[in-house]
């Protein structure tokens, strides 16, 4: 489990990290997004002890990290930004230094088996990890996280570099980690953090902007007053009816989706549900209603207005 | 602090440093044994002792200048700095890898007093004196040197600057003697590497020098742990 309370740095003058808070539970896995220079490595980084606080407090399992910085490490597997790799080592002696690093108390050659089987890199156990490919070194930098089993996995940008099929290998694997360990994943691919993330934390500006349910995320912030309406009839015509509708705020069909239809935007005030409006509109006007659904947000559309400073409201820091 | 040392030794002979380190100090100390000892058919190494005191102002900055220059720049630190280990562990497990290095040179000195005693009587004792003198002071230079390179993320940096460091501290007693005012030049004169290694090499056991290079050692340890100290906290 990690506690993070009111934690804060400075550099200088400068805010990177400002007052941040949250918690995750075992066996929970937490997707970190945020654009470039928000804070998340940052954060990452004091979580992991490599970095100092200068204000709050990071607990890992129980144990601040400042306080006990050696049993606080021996907690994380940690994947920084550019892994940590020895590029004139073998994979294989690679990850013999870091399990005894690590002072790691398992059976050494049957972990370092599992440890090389479960991220497909047995096969070049034995290269020069300069020789490597990135897809390939990020994979060694994963494993390197994976040895000792740490309880706690924090991992800055895992899948970058990789191809789309080891993406979705990896992805698989977080997953299967995420059952039985504490997983922190960064990422700046979105479907990803959707994909395999329980709970996701979206910074800006080293602030928490929003903390929840990938699935709330999106839910809290679809609306039943944006509709996307396909309607057979006079373009012109139902421009103006829908636009004399009570408290339309835009509408648009630039979009011929066939001949002589289009597609029609349309946006109301927050909380008026103008659906049935429409639908009696176009019975009125004998036109036919080909499609019409409310505009689901995706994960991408909140990211964005959230970091582009839109105003969205989010319930900020529920914590759980 | 083991599994650093061991793979820094092992570092040290996966890339070139250990061979070029090795040769060079062999060849040069294997020159003027052969010229002073061999061809003049002498017993006493004591030149052979002070050549290697002008090496290792040159070939120690070779051995620590990628120590810590070359974790910084590869962003491997991370990789230790976020380990469960102490700060101290990591500087002492370089240190240690880098001074295991220096023993292998210098102890070709032992072979040298053989080949001596198969044609006469070689002064064991000077010469254990004489070898545990590099000894201390390889002890405080590495421990300079491997500081220098923990200031900087390039090797090049980190060797020129621990040449000058030592090449500093071996030049003290040229300085002092230029210094007219009196206690300046007492300490600068106390601060002499050459003057205490030099008592060594006429078979003077000086317990103060010792504990001066141990200290030495000790202290930029110290000041390497600070600095990544500092660096996490900054």
């Amino acid at each position: 489990m990690i506690e993070v309370r009111n934690l804060t740095k400075h550099y200088g003058d400068k805010k990177a990290v400002n007052d941040i808070s949250f918690t995750v539970n075992d066996g929970e896995i937490l997707g970190f997004l945020g654009p470039n220079g928000a804070g998340k490595s940052t954060t990452m980084n004091m979580l992991t002890g490599y970095i100092s606080s200068t204000s709050g407090q990071a607990l890992i399992n129980g144990v601040d990290i400042l306080e006990d910085p050696i049993k606080a490490k021996s907690f994380i597997g940690y994947l920084p930004e550019i892994p940590p790799l020895y590029v004139d080592m073998t994979v294989h002696s690679y990850l013999n230094f870091v399990f005894d690093l690590k002072k790691c108390k398992l059976p050494r050659r049957s972990h370092l088996k599992d440890v090389l089987t479960l991220c497909k890199i047995i096969d070049v156990e034995n290269r020069l990890i300069k020789n490597l490919s990135k897809g390939y070194k990020q994979r060694v930098g994963l494993a390197q996280a994976l040895i000792g089993n740490p309880p706690v996995l924090i991992l800055d940008e895992p899948t970058v570099g990789l191809d789309p099929k080891q993406m979705v290998e990896i992805r698989t694997l977080i997953k299967r980690l995420g059952k039985n360990h504490t997983v922190i994943l960064s990422s700046h691919i979105l479907s990803e953090i959707q994909a395999v993330c329980d709970r996701v934390i979206i910074i800006n500006h080293g602030v928490v902007a929003a903390n929840d349910t990938a699935t709330n995320l999106s839910n809290k912030v679809t609306t039943d007053h944006r509709i996307m309406a396909r309607i057979d009839g006079e373009r012109a015509e139902i421009l103006q009816a829908i636009r004399a509708l009570n408290g339309i705020k835009y509408i648009r069909a630039d979009m011929e989706r066939e001949p002589g239809i289009y597609e029609y935007e349309i946006e109301a005030e927050q909380g008026i549900d103008i659906r049935r409006d429409i639908n009696q509109i176009c019975r009125a006007h004998e036109w036919d209603i080909l499609t019409l659904r409310t505009m689901e947000m995706t994960l991408e559309d909140i990211f964005l207005k959230i970091t582009m400073g839109e105003n969205i409201q989010i319930q900020k820091g529920a914590g759980k | 602090m083991g599994a650093i040392y061991r793979r820094e030794v092992g570092a040290f002979f996966t890339s070139s440093i250990a061979y070029i380190f090795l040769a060079v100090f062999y060849i040069f100390s294997g020159l003027f044994f052969s010229l002073n000892n061999i061809s003049a058919g002498s017993t006493d190494l004591s030149f052979v002792f002070s050549t290697m005191f002008f090496m290792s102002i040159f070939l120690i900055p070779i051995l620590t200048m990628k120590l810590f220059s070359e974790e910084k720049k590869q962003r491997t630190e991370q990789g230790l700095l976020t380990a469960p280990v102490s700060l101290t562990g990591i500087v002492l497990g370089k240190y240690f890898a880098a001074l295991t290095m220096y023993v292998i040179a210098v102890s070709i000195v032992f072979i040298y007093g053989l080949i001596l005693s198969l044609y006469g009587t070689v002064a064991w004792l000077t010469l254990l004196s004489n070898y545990l003198a590099v000894l201390l002071v390889g002890a405080a230079f590495i421990a300079i040197g491997l500081f220098v390179s923990s200031l900087t993320e390039n090797q090049v940096a980190a060797a020129v600057g621990g040449i000058i460091c030592l090449a500093m501290l071996f030049l003290i007693d040229v300085i002092a003697s230029f210094v007219k005012i009196s206690w300046l030049q007492g300490f600068l004169y106390d601060l002499s590497f050459y003057t205490r290694y030099y008592e060594f090499t006429c078979g003077i056991f000086n317990l103060s020098s010792v504990l001066f290079y141990l200290s030495t050692a000790v202290l930029f340890n110290f000041f390497t742990v600070r600095v990544f100290e500092k660096r996490r906290w900054s």
